[in-house]
């Protein structure tokens, strides 16, 4: 079984023996693989019903909830991380969403498409149209990505929340990209946060 | 473990000596418990479930019920190849305290005076019936449960189970429940009790001596819950307003729609293997339970420092005890860091999904349990 390259990198770079919060757990992919190879405590939230029986199925605790609403409830820094995959973007209150993410996790993995790669570029400014990519591949009217941003937009947001990059990965396709012109060249990228 | 103990296999049951100290404030013993097991016990106990029943449930969980003739109430969920399955697990399922299978309750014989308690039998709650089960497991060697599992009042004591004996349990699911009884919740209940205090034969509760029990009653008290146990959906699509045996209405009394009939039957098969007094002494605990309550107000409190992992399930079409009602639990096991999933299934059949056919929660319970195992 092969991860999804973003969440490869979250899983190489989680502690081991760490617990952790997927918010956003889908079917419980990463969350399996963190707890068989690294020993971690994992514990999830998944918005879709056949997706939280799934990962209950594979011995996953996992809550079905929305980012957006039930993050309230955890305690504070009761987790070493928290994790939120390919979802910032669908948020309706992203800015909530991340500030829950650091109350409740001591760090936070952030993963996004990030709209500022070059194809996108290329289908908004030659095409006039809404881009369909490989990292976007969901039309306009049904896509779930209500909030859309770049890495330039994500580190000005940072910034000014005085949000900490431990560090940052960045993805073209299945492959890693350097961080120069990262938010021309790619089409992921990956944030390890920290208040 | 020797298959000539007597403590084990179906329809077992044992007195108990107590007394019991009750949450309100009397003593009660000695104390008859109905029980069944099913499966061995493991050399190193870890293989024990303890099965929880719902209101009109009792200990047949898996086995003929000894006056309906029908098969357990829950084979769809314990039995092998099943979740719950006695080629891997030590299954336990006891008549509640108060309930009148076996397992001391109004009708039962007060040794005082060798007379039926009535209602001199105690007010009991939810945690005096877990109490109750504790010292069924200490009689039957059990001393950590593997999982504690209910649906409906039988989940709000797998809940008291967590809160009361965090020790003694590794896992608790909990079906179709809520960590307390709501205003509706606690109406319906008191119309089921005033169908069956209303009628004349009812007498006080005293009513064993001819064997003229108040049956009108506590029929009615049966068709009004039951009403509560499926979905406007689910009504709608078994009955409609479909007309019972006749082409046209009757413009009289008689049962002349399918759901009326339906109802009248459930009414008239209940009274023939329950209690109308312990319809009241059970409904009566379920509607004093509130696990936040006896924890301060703060139902977080009930679960703090718990090692037990919980799994929660509701269904989408439960009315009886909603989603929300689940999720109130869920927001508490979270905030106490306990190991918690959580999932509402959809089905249209109300709050009676736990106990049909569902492949969904089969799945569900399944992976929860085998998780905890290895």
């Amino acid at each position: 079984m092969s991860l999804r390259p973003d969440l490869a990198i979250i899983a190489e770079n989680v502690a081991p023996g760490s617990r952790v919060l997927d918010v956003g757990c889908g079917d419980g992919e990463l969350m399996a693989e963190l707890r068989d190879r690294r020993q971690v405590d994992a514990r999830g939230i998944e918005i879709a019903a056949a997706n939280v029986s799934m990962a209950v199925a594979r011995g996953l605790s996992v809550v079905q909830g929305d980012a957006d609403t039930d993050l309230a409830n955890y305690p504070d820094q009761a987790f070493d991380y928290a994790i939120l995959s390919q979802t910032l973007q669908t948020a309706r209150a992203p800015d909530r969403v991340l500030d829950e993410l650091l109350r409740i996790g001591r760090r936070a993995f952030v993963s996004f498409p990030n709209f500022a790669h070059w194809r996108v570029r290329l289908a908004l400014l030659w095409g006039g149209r809404m881009p369909v990519t490989r990292a976007l591949p969901v039309s306009w009217w049904a896509t779930e990505n209500i909030h859309h941003f770049t890495i330039d937009d994500f580190r000005a947001f940072l910034g000014e929340r005085g949000i900490t990059v431990e560090k940052a990965w960045f993805l073209n396709g299945d492959h890693r990209t350097t961080a120069a012109a990262a938010n021309f060249r790619a089409e992921h990228a990956v944030f390890l946060l920290k208040r | 473990m020797s298959d000539l103990d007597q403590r084990f296999g179906l329809a077992r049951s044992v007195t108990l000596p107590g007394p019991l100290e009750l949450d309100g404030g009397l003593r009660f013993g000695p104390i008859d418990i109905g029980y069944e097991t099913y499966g061995r016990l493991a050399e190193d106990g870890s293989n024990a479930i303890l099965i929880c029943h719902a209101l009109t449930g009792d200990q047949h969980v898996a086995s003929t019920h000894p006056i309906t003739g029908k098969p357990g109430w829950w084979t769809r969920m314990v039995g092998t190849g099943r979740p719950i399955d006695p080629a891997r697990h030590f299954i336990i399922c006891s008549n509640v305290l108060g309930s009148c299978m076996g397992t001391s309750g109004p009708a039962s014989i007060d040794p005082a005076c060798l007379m039926p308690y009535g209602m001199r039998f105690p007010v009991i709650t939810l945690r005096d019936m877990v109490r109750v089960q504790a010292l069924l497991l200490d009689h039957l060697g059990v001393g950590t449960l593997e999982a504690v599992i209910g649906g409906s009042m039988g989940g709000m004591q797998a809940l008291e189970w967590a809160a009361t004996y965090p020790d003694r349990v590794r896992s608790a699911v909990v079906i179709a429940s809520a960590a307390r009884h709501s205003a509706q919740n606690i109406a319906f209940n008191e119309v089921g009790r005033q169908a069956i205090m209303a009628d004349p034969r009812w007498r006080g509760g005293d009513y064993y001596a001819d064997a003229d029990p108040p049956s009108a009653g506590l029929a009615v008290a049966r068709m009004a819950a039951h009403i509560t146990y499926l979905s406007e959906t689910g009504l709608t699509e078994k009955f409609g307003r479909r007309l019972q045996a006749r082409d046209a209405k009757s413009f009289g009394f008689d049962a002349d729609f399918q759901v009326e009939s339906y109802l009248r039957h459930q009414g008239i098969s209940f009274v023939e293997r329950f209690d109308a007094n312990s319809y009241l002494y059970i409904t009566r605990a379920i509607d004093y339970f509130d696990l936040a309550e006896e924890h301060g107000g703060l139902l977080a409190n009930a679960f703090r420092g718990s090692k037990t992992r919980f799994c929660v399930v509701s269904f989408d079409s439960d009315w009886l005890y909603p989603t929300s009602e689940a999720r109130a639990v869920v927001h508490a096991l979270n905030a106490a860091g306990a190991a918690v999933s959580f999932v509402e299934l959809s089905s249209p059949f109300g709050h009676d999904a736990f106990l049909l056919e569902a492949p969904e929660l089969n799945r569900v319970v399944d992976g929860f349990l085998r998780a905890g195992e290895a």
